[in-house]
């Protein structure tokens, strides 16, 4: 229009340009009528070795996806997201919060599982001033070791989860526990807290075996096992977890071996009944969600499988051998739903509210069993910015994990160890 | 558990990583011994013999032996041959120029690995031993498999021995070794023995892990250890030296057993890179190589 008055226009010219200008100037309102959508990024382990859980990870955030568009989206916009693989290494995962962040756009990240990834990324997310939500169980969250804008709504973590079974552990299983763990941080969650819990159990933690998460072969560190072992606590993460527990199988054979509790870490994707796991017979997991339908499930269980595309026994309804990662992908369905409720507590519109949306968060507390939460009510503690829930004891019943007991969320509680809250955005 | 049946468990681990560097780690000194190429990609090789030992036995139903024994003859098969077309097309191409081949290979690892990526996907995945057979001995129970990855690692070895010493194409591979003029100007097709060479190398490397993938599993990653392995294997050794390899397989593999066991794997990885230091310092020719 600048350059048409310049010119002595005609007037043809001058309506022209005001038609054009008026059409330009309603078009962003058009489209906000419409709703320009919310863009989630998602910070994915589709390669590395958490890809088994990134698999899983991107269908049961695109079920929850679908859901939410079809009840209306957020604040009446529809929902997106984009997914970025993290090659499940911490440089790659905070250069993955960056691009999400600068080049796409979006409003809030979040994503991963491996605790190093998440532990490498925050940290940009907190300069980049963007939420990011995780999905990653480690205590890193709720320590007070990273920031205001990390936040844990979807999955309890390690810490909880420990303090609510290791008593179960101590009176039914047994007080002398050797631990076998992945050497990061995720593994040294485990080492500490259980070893703490199994103290004030009048229990005792003989012998601690740290992993590489990256070792293919395991039969070499077993002798490591002190034969007055009376239960073999082992969680194990990676690419090579069914090797892990085939070479454990083959180590103890048809001989004495201790009572054995495992996180279902150790198993996840792959099936119980496979080859040379015979062994794992009668042995216990610890579950976040229970990979066989167990009887007394909710009443959100099945629609919830569905959405997400698993059967009954925990596999893809279309490849029986695709075992799910059960017992931890619900936190990504669970953070999209809180995600979805922050937003619309805070009123979001866009960026410039994304410390709005992080108060909303804080401000969140009882979030009660339903759809939104398919593994159980939940309560999240605005402080330490990680959410508490109820975990499961499974034990291997005919090739099955049959869930035998079911903690409460008190058993889960711990006194908090930082308050974000007083920290500055 | 004590010491008599601890020492027995970490040597029997130890012989099944001997047997199976010792596999990988002649292909790589066959290659580097004959046409003085340091080939980065040879993990690649053995990766993608994993791969495609997978495919085969998912392919293949009934018996898993009958999966198993196609894939042994399989893998080695279509590696050899996409090293030979490799070698015709990129390595020939350079001259078999040292700087520029170790660049080439470089680009080559990453392109079978992305490859692999893309049409495998970023799982790990199982495959069948031939047979399922525990024994159990009083102290502990261990795969009868592994057992039969030595015996097979052993036999394969000596088969490529006598392949190098008592045959023709071993006469004339040893020939080009010595020096590849002279062997050119006696008449031997040199283009043909490199070519021959770089496909029996890599085709090794997929038979040794084809050997250990039903005891690991395929995955798009697994090329990195044991080329790191072979190549420590081989400096010790002394590149071209199949005894040397033999030899340096055998010290890396039973201490890797021995001190995982009784100390920690990394240790025994930072005592094996110790050795090769100290190998490159006092012996650079390494155990059994020819003076440069």
């Amino acid at each position: 229009m600048k350059t048409a008055k310049t010119f002595q226009p005609s007037r043809r010219l001058i309506l022209k340009a005001g038609a054009a200008g008026m059409l330009a100037s309603a078009m962003p309102s058009f489209v906000g009528a419409q709703g320009a959508p919310i863009r989630i990024g998602f910070q994915l382990h589709r390669t590395g070795i958490g890809a088994s859980y990134g698999r899983w990870y991107e269908r049961t955030a695109q079920a929850a996806l679908k859901l939410i568009n079809e009840g209306g989206g957020i604040n009446g916009r529809p929902v997106e997201i984009l997914f970025e693989d993290d090659a499940t290494d911490p440089k790659r995962g905070s250069e993955v919060v960056e691009k999400l962040t600068v080049q796409a756009g979006c409003d809030v990240v979040m994503g991963t599982l491996f605790s190093h990834v998440v532990i490498g990324s925050a940290p940009r997310a907190g300069e980049l001033k963007v939420p990011y939500l995780v999905c990653s169980e480690g205590y890193h969250v709720a320590s007070g070791m990273l920031n205001r804008w990390t936040m844990q709504p979807g999955i309890t973590d390690v810490r909880s989860q420990i303090s609510a079974m290791a008593p179960w552990v101590g009176a039914n299983l047994g007080k002398k526990v050797t631990m076998i763990f992945p050497d990061f941080a995720f593994g040294h969650d485990h080492r500490d807290f259980f070893t703490k819990a199994m103290a004030a159990q009048g229990g005792e933690v003989i012998a601690q075996i740290a992993i590489p998460p990256t070792e293919t072969s395991f039969t070499r560190y077993f002798p490591q096992i002190p034969a007055d072992t009376e239960v073999l606590y082992h969680v194990m993460v990676g690419p090579a977890v069914l090797t892990f527990v085939k070479e454990l199988g083959e180590f103890y054979g048809s001989g004495a071996k201790p009572q054995i509790f495992g996180f279902i870490d150790s198993l996840e994707a792959v099936d119980t009944a496979t080859p040379g796991l015979e062994f794992l017979e009668g042995t216990h997991f610890w579950e976040g969600h229970n990979r066989v339908t167990p009887a007394d499930a909710g009443e959100h269980e099945a629609a919830y499988r569905a959405a997400v595309g698993v059967d009954d026994m925990g596999a893809s309804v279309s490849d029986a051998k695709d075992v799910s990662t059960y017992s931890h992908m619900f936190s990504t369905w669970e953070t999209l739903f809180a995600i979805k409720a922050g937003m619309e507590a805070a009123g979001y519109t866009g960026p410039a509210d994304r410390q709005k949306f992080v108060e909303a968060m804080e401000a969140m507390a009882d979030l009660p069993y339903g759809m939104e939460r398919p593994q159980g009510a939940k309560r999240f503690n605005g402080k330490t910015h990680q959410v508490f829930g109820t975990q499961n004891i499974s034990q291997v019943q005919g090739g099955k994990l049959i869930r035998v007991h079911q903690t409460s969320m008190e058993d889960g509680a711990y006194e908090d160890a930082v308050d974000y809250t007083a920290m500055a955005f | 558990m004590s010491f008599g049946p601890f020492l027995l468990l970490a040597l029997m681990e130890g012989m099944v990583t001997a047997a199976v560097l010792a596999l990988s780690a002649a292909g790589l000194s066959l290659v580097f011994g004959v046409m003085r190429v340091v080939n980065v990609a040879h993990g690649e090789f053995y990766m993608l013999g994993a791969v495609i030992a997978w495919f085969v036995t998912t392919m293949i139903p009934g018996s898993p032996a009958v999966a198993f024994v196609a894939a042994l003859v399989i893998a080695p098969l279509l590696v050899g041959a996409l090293a030979a077309a490799a070698d015709g097309l990129i390595l020939k191409r350079l001259n078999y120029d040292p700087e520029a081949t170790i660049v080439a290979t470089i680009g080559l690892l990453y392109m079978i690995q992305q490859a692999v990526l893309s049409l495998y996907g970023p799982n790990a995945n199982p495959v069948a031993a031939p047979f399922e057979w525990r024994i159990q001995l009083p102290w502990f129970g261990y795969s009868g498999y592994k057992l039969f990855v030595v015996a097979a690692a052993a036999t394969l070895l000596l088969a490529v021995w006598a392949l190098m010493t008592r045959t023709k194409a071993g006469l004339v591979m040893r020939a080009t070794q010595i020096d590849r003029t002279t062997a050119r100007a006696f008449g031997i097709n040199v283009d043909r023995v490199y070519m021959g060479t770089f496909a029996l190398g890599a085709g090794l490397a997929a038979l040794a892990a084809v050997l250990i993938v039903p005891i690991q599993q395929a995955h798009y990653l697994m090329g990195g250890d044991p080329l790191l392995l072979s190549f420590i294997v081989v400096i010790i050794g002394g590149l071209g030296s199949l005894r040397g390899t033999l030899l340096a397989a055998l010290i890396i593999g039973l201490s890797d057993g021995v001190i995982s066991m009784f100390f920690s794997p990394t240790l025994a990885k930072i005592l094996a890179t110790l050795l090769v230091a100290m190998v490159l310092v006092f012996r650079p020719q390494g155990l059994f190589g020819a003076r440069a």
